[in-house]
C-alpha cells in the first residue's frame, strides 16, 4: 500500500533524474559536519544493525532548509517491526538546545540506499516533532559506488477517502560551507591524499608556499585551455572569455614608484613589529632571570 | 578499552621544552584527531561564538599507548546570567550517558576552547587544565584560533601543563620562593603536543564526493596581502599585557624596597637595643627584656608571582604569533614584488 518513488528511481539512471529534481519544496543546504557525523555514527553502529537513523537539526528559511547539526538515535529494526528510542531523541534534543537555542528539528536521516516501509513509520513520528520534516539518505555502504546523498519530502498521495499512501518527493541538495569550514575541509582533503591517512598541520611559510603552488596549478590549467583555443583544438566559450577578461582586469595598474613605496612601507612595518616582539621577549626573559636571583 | 598510565610526577623530572617533536616527558606524545572533531569545533565557534569571545567544549576519546585519540566532542553551553541554576555537571553527565548509547567513546580526555588573537594564558585556563590533568593524567586542552583559521589555515594547538607546574599548582604555593624553588620560567608552563589528523576511510570517501559536488570557490585567503588590521589588534593586546607587566614589576620593586628598608630598620633597632643593654649593664641595671623583633616589624606581603608568570607567558605567546604572521606576510610581499618586477 505504501508506494515509494525510490522504487521507480532505482531503475532509471540517477543522472537523468537529477536533472528532473523538482523545484517543488525547499532547497536543502547541508553542512559537511552533518555528513561526517552520519558517517561516524554508521561506523559505530551496533552489531547486526544494517543502518542507523538520527535526527537532523537546523534552521528553516522561506525557501530552504539549512541542516547544521545532527545526532544519532538508537533504534532496532527487524523484518516486521521497528522500534525507535523516542525518549532518547527528546533528551538529546533538549541538551542540544541548551547549546544552540536557534536550532530546531528539521527532519531525520537514515543510512542506506532505499527508502523502506519502516522509513514511513519513522517519518510519521518525525512529522509530529516538526512541520514537514525532510528525510535525508546517505548510502554509506556505497552500493552504487557513490554516496548518493539525497533528501526527500513526504507528500500524501492516492485517492481521497480510499487508499492513501505516502510518497517521498526528492529535493535538491546543496552544500553550504562557512569560510572556516571550507578551510577545515581543505585540510582534511589534504590528509586523505597521504598514503597513511595521517597528516600534521604545517607551519607558516610552508602554507604560503602551498597556497602559491595551488594558484600556480590553476594558472597552468587556464593557460593550457587558452593555448588549446588559440591553436583551434577547442572551441572558444564566450563566458569563459569574459571571465578571463575579468581576471586580467583585476590586476591593478600601479606605477613602479608607487609600488616601491607601498612595498617598502609594508616591509618596514613588518620588520619593526618583528624587532619589537623580539625585544619584548628578551625583556621578559631578562625580567625572570633577575627576579630569580 | 582505554589504558591509563600513571606516571609518578617527581619534582626532579626533567623540564620539557615547548617545541613539538622534542622529547616530552609526559604520557602523551602525540594527539590524533578525527576530522569530525575539527568540523564540530569550527561549527561551534561559527554559530555560537560571535558575541562573546570564548566557546568551550569537552573532548572525548581514548588513550592508545602514547597517543591520545580524540574521536568526538560536544560543546558546552554559554554561561548566561539568567541561567543561574544551570547545572554543568548534570549536562555533562547526561550528554555522556546518551552518547554511550550510540557507541560513541564516552571517555573524557580533555577540553577545547576558542581564543581571541591568541590570548588564552589566563588563571581560569590554568585552573581548569590543572583540575583536568589532576583527574585524568593524559588530558589536553585544544586551543582553536578562529581568526587565524579565517586567514587561511587551520590553527589548532594542544597544550598540557608541565609536571613542574602541576607540582606547584598542587601545593598552591604561588609565592616567589615557591616558584624560585621549582625553577619555572614562563616558557616551561605549557608544553605543546604535536597533532595529526586522521580520518577513517569512509570519511575519506565522503571528502572525495564533497570535493566533486561542491562548487564553493576557493577564496585563497592565505595569499591575502593586507596585514595592518591583524597587526594592529595583536599589537594592541600586546601593549595591554606589557602595561600589566610593568605594573606588576613596579609592585615588585616597591615590595623589595620596602623589604630592604624594613631590614635596615630591624638592624638599627637591634643595634640600639644592644647598645642600651650594654650601657645598662655598665650602670648595673637589669637589661631590658629582649622583645620579639619580628612581631614589631611585620614583614610586608610578598606579591604573588603567579600572575606575573601568566602575563609573561601570554606576552611570549603574542610575540610568537606576531612573528609567525610577519614572516608569512614578508614572504607574500616578496612574492608580490617578484611578480610586479616580472610584469614591468
Amino acid at each position: 500500500m505504501d508506494v515509494t518513488v525510490e522504487g521507480m528511481l532505482s531503475s532509471s539512471p540517477s543522472l537523468f533524474f537529477n536533472r528532473l529534481m523538482s523545484v517543488y519544496g525547499p532547497v536543502v543546504k547541508i553542512h559537511p559536519v552533518v555528513l561526517a557525523s552520519i558517517g561516524d555514527s554508521y561506523e559505530r553502529r551496533n552489531e547486526g544493525a544494517s543502518r542507523v537513523i538520527g535526527t537532523l537539526l537546523g534552521t528553516i528559511d522561506k525557501h530552504s532548509v539549512e541542516v547544521t547539526n545532527c545526532f544519532s538515535v538508537p533504534h532496532n529494526e527487524s523484518e516486521d517491526e521497528v522500534a525507535v528510542d523516542m525518549e532518547f531523541a527528546k533528551n538529546m534534543y533538549e541538551l542540544h538546545k541548551r547549546v544552540s537555542p536557534s536550532e530546531v528539528i528539521v527532519g531525520w536521516y537514515a543510512t542506506g540506499f532505499e527508502i523502506t516501509e519502516h522509513s514511513v513509520l519513522i517519518h510519521e513520528y518525525y512529522s509530529r516533532e516538526a512541520t514537514n520534516p525532510i528525510h535525508l539518505t546517505m548510502d554509506t555502504a556505497l552500493q552504487s559506488g557513490k554516496m548518493n546523498i539525497r533528501a526527500y519530502l513526504s507528500a500524501q498521495m492516492g485517492v481521497l477517502g480510499k487508499t492513501v499512501g505516502v510518497m517521498f518527493t526528492p529535493l535538491s541538495v546543496k552544500y553550504k560551507y562557512y569560510d572556516t569550514e571550507r578551510i577545515g575541509i581543505d585540510l582534511l582533503e589534504r590528509t586523505r591524499d597521504a598514503p597513511n591517512t595521517t597528516n600534521g598541520l604545517t607551519s607558516d611559510l610552508c602554507q604560503v608556499g602551498g597556497a602559491a603552488g595551488r594558484v600556480q596549478d590553476m594558472l597552468a590549467t587556464v593557460l593550457t585551455y587558452i593555448e588549446d583555443v588559440l591553436s583551434g583544438k577547442q572551441t572558444a566559450d564566450n563566458s569563459v572569455g569574459r571571465y578571463l577578461m575579468d581576471l586580467v582586469n583585476k590586476v591593478p595598474k600601479i606605477t613602479a614608484e608607487d609600488f616601491e613605496t607601498m612595498l617598502n612601507s609594508n616591509i618596514n612595518d613588518l620588520l619593526m613589529v618583528t624587532y619589537l616582539s623580539n625585544l619584548t621577549q628578551a625583556q621578559i626573559a631578562l625580567n625572570e632571570k633577575i627576579v630569580v636571583l | 578499552m582505554a589504558t591509563r598510565k600513571e606516571t609518578p610526577s617527581t619534582p626532579t623530572a626533567p623540564m620539557a621544552s615547548t617545541s613539538p617533536g622534542a622529547t616530552l616527558d609526559s604520557p602523551v606524545k602525540q594527539i590524533q584527531i578525527e576530522g569530525l572533531v575539527v568540523l564540530k569545533m569550527i561549527k561551534h565557534y561559527q554559530e555560537e561564538g560571535q558575541g562573546s569571545e570564548v566557546v568551550q567544549g569537552v573532548l572525548l576519546g581514548l588513550v592508545v599507548e602514547d597517543r591520545l585519540e580524540i574521536t568526538n566532542c560536544f560543546p558546552f553551553p554559554q554561561h548566561t546570567e539568567d541561567d543561574a541554576d544551570f547545572d554543568e555537571v548534570q549536562y555533562q553527565m547526561e550528554m555522556m550517558r546518551s552518547l554511550r548509547h550510540v557507541n560513541i567513546d564516552h571517555l573524557h580526555v580533555g577540553w577545547y576552547q576558542s581564543t581571541y588573537y591568541g590570548s588564552f594564558v589566563s588563571r581560569a585556563l590554568l585552573d581548569s587544565q590543572f583540575s583536568y590533568q589532576h583527574a585524568i593524567e593524559e588530558s589536553v586542552v585544544l586551543i582553536y584560533d578562529p581568526i587565524k583559521t579565517a586567514q587561511g589555515s587551520l590553527s589548532l594547538k594542544a597544550y598540557r601543563l608541565t609536571p613542574k607546574l602541576m607540582e606547584i599548582c598542587k601545593e598552591k604555593d604561588f609565592s616567589a620562593e615557591g616558584l624560585k624553588k621549582a625553577m619555572i620560567g614562563f616558557e616551561h608552563m605549557f608544553e605543546e603536543v604535536p597533532i595529526v589528523i586522521k580520518n577513517s576511510h569512509l570519511i575519506n570517501v565522503l571528502m572525495w564526493e564533497l570535493e566533486e559536488k561542491c562548487t564553493v570557490a576557493d577564496k585563497h585567503e592565505l595569499l591575502n596581502l593586507s596585514s595592518s588590521n591583524h597587526l594592529e589588534k595583536s599589537l594592541q593586546l600586546l601593549m595591554d599585557r606589557v602595561d600589566d607587566m610593568s605594573q606588576d614589576i613596579v609592585k615588585y620593586n616597591t615590595y623589595s624596597r620596602n623589604l630592604s628598608k624594613q631590614q635596615q630598620q630591624k638592624h638599627q633597632y637591634i643595634q640600639r637595643r644592644q647598645q642600651e643593654n650594654a650601657q645598662r649593664q655598665t650602670r648595673g641595671e637589669t637589661p631590658l627584656p629582649e622583645e620579639d623583633v619580628s612581631k614589631m616589624f611585620k614583614p610586608p606581603q610578598p606579591p604573588p608571582r603567579m600572575d606575573t608568570l601568566l602575563i609573561a607567558g601570554q606576552i611570549n605567546n603574542y610575540c610568537q604569533n606576531v612573528k609567525e604572521f610577519t614572516s608569512q606576510n614578508l614572504g607574500k610581499l616578496f612574492m608580490a614584488e617578484a611578480l610586479q618586477g616580472h610584469n614591468s
